[in-house]
């Protein structure tokens, strides 16, 4: 149990996918102006990665390895990710059209988000169980939630301040996203491996 | 690589490619329901005025609570019983005619601005939801009659009254290409 807690804490805080391992830069950048935004990119990236991580286990396990086609595994895993996205994308214009307009063209981008491909090779990598798998993958999308949510709140109050000419709009975001890379540097050594 | 790790490989994506098709689909037909196709067509039936005199935000959520059952088809004085012979032929149900609480039925109107009296304040212009009210601030303004759909959303704004509705003129409204001498 406490092996679990650790891993999620882990993916979400100290190796933050987003803040450490940069990956899924994209929808960081691209979807943290408005909050209610940045809120569904959230939940649904959390979605998708938990659903991912422990399906592309689940094919890995009981498909890829059987057969010895691990070569096959970035092929197989972008498929059933395009898949998953998919689903979301459907169950989210059901439930929450305004959601999926707000949303636009990310939510579709998640396919590529790179954070989503690479939970479900790192779980491969570290010969993760698949309950291993599937709290890694929600403490990656967590972290990632996490980390958008405070940076869209950051770059709502950028809006209105004084920023000098040359740093407007996405060189100040990259700016501020560093700052907040360095901030989660305090998290290392929490004891999460 | 003998041919078989090769066979086996397509196989296996193309498998994984198939499942994953039939079961977006089955979830598509499934989890997206017919109503909002519905939505859809009833809310191209409306004339997209936004005017709100139906009591609901705009047309697209009138025309959801109508597909909900929630509202009854007679709550658009815009659209005029056209619009409802319309809405009951898409929907199946008797037409009837415009219920007088949401404004009854009227004749076709659209804005005319007393441009004497007009000040060129230009608040009628966000007001207006098809930007039928030509004008700039400190600037007559003016409404494109063929454009106006008569929702009456520019008279509110009006701080000194000077838009009134009057009778669609009986004269085409279309431009027409002046002939070549």
């Amino acid at each position: 149990m406490t092996e679990l807690l650790l891993l999620a804490l882990g993916a979400s805080l100290v190796n933050n996918f987003v803040l450490s391992n940069f990956l899924g830069l994209c929808p960081f950048i691209g979807v943290s102006r408005r909050f209610e935004a940045a809120a569904g990119m959230a939940l649904a990236t959390l979605f998708v990665l938990t659903i991912a991580s422990g399906l592309s286990f689940s094919l890995w396990q009981w498909v890829l390895v059987p057969l010895g086609l691990e070569y096959l595994r970035t092929l197989v895993f972008i498929l059933l990710i395009a898949g998953i996205v998919q689903f979301t994308e459907i169950m989210v214009r059901a439930t929450s059209p305004l959601l999926h307009q707000l949303l636009g063209i990310f939510l579709p981008l998640i396919t590529t988000n790179c954070a989503v491909l690479g939970v479900a090779l790192l779980n491969v990598d570290r010969q993760h169980g698949l309950l291993e798998s599937l709290v890694f993958g929600a403490g990656a999308g967590a972290g990632f939630g996490l980390a958008l949510l405070l940076f869209t709140t950051l770059r709502e109050r950028l809006d209105t301040a004084d920023v000098p000419q040359a740093f407007r709009g996405v060189p100040v975001a990259l700016v501020t996203a560093g700052l907040m890379a360095l901030a989660f540097m305090g998290f290392a050594g929490l004891g999460a491996r | 690589m003998s041919t078989d790790a090769v066979v086996m490989a397509v196989l296996v994506a193309a498998a994984l490619a198939v499942t994953l098709g039939v079961a977006l689909g089955w979830a598509a037909s499934r989890i997206e329901p017919d109503a909002d196709s519905l939505v859809e067509r009833i809310d191209a039936l409306l004339p997209q005025t936004q005017c709100g005199q139906c009591r609901y935000p705009g047309c697209r959520p009138y025309a959801a609570a109508i597909a909900a059952g929630a509202a009854e088809i007679d709550r658009c004085p815009p659209g005029g019983a056209a619009t409802v012979r319309a809405l009951a032929a898409l929907l199946d149900r008797p037409p009837r005619p415009l219920d007088p609480a949401f404004g009854g039925p009227k004749p076709a109107r659209v804005a005319w601005i007393d441009e004497e009296r007009c000040i060129g304040c230009a608040r009628c212009l966000p007001a207006c939801p098809v930007d039928a009210i030509v004008g700039a601030p400190r600037q007559m303004h003016t409404v494109i009659a063929a454009q106006c759909t008569g929702c009456e959303l520019c008279l509110p704004p009006c701080p000194v009254d000077c838009i009134e509705l009057r009778p669609v003129p009986a004269v085409s409204l279309r431009y027409r290409q002046p002939r070549a001498a």
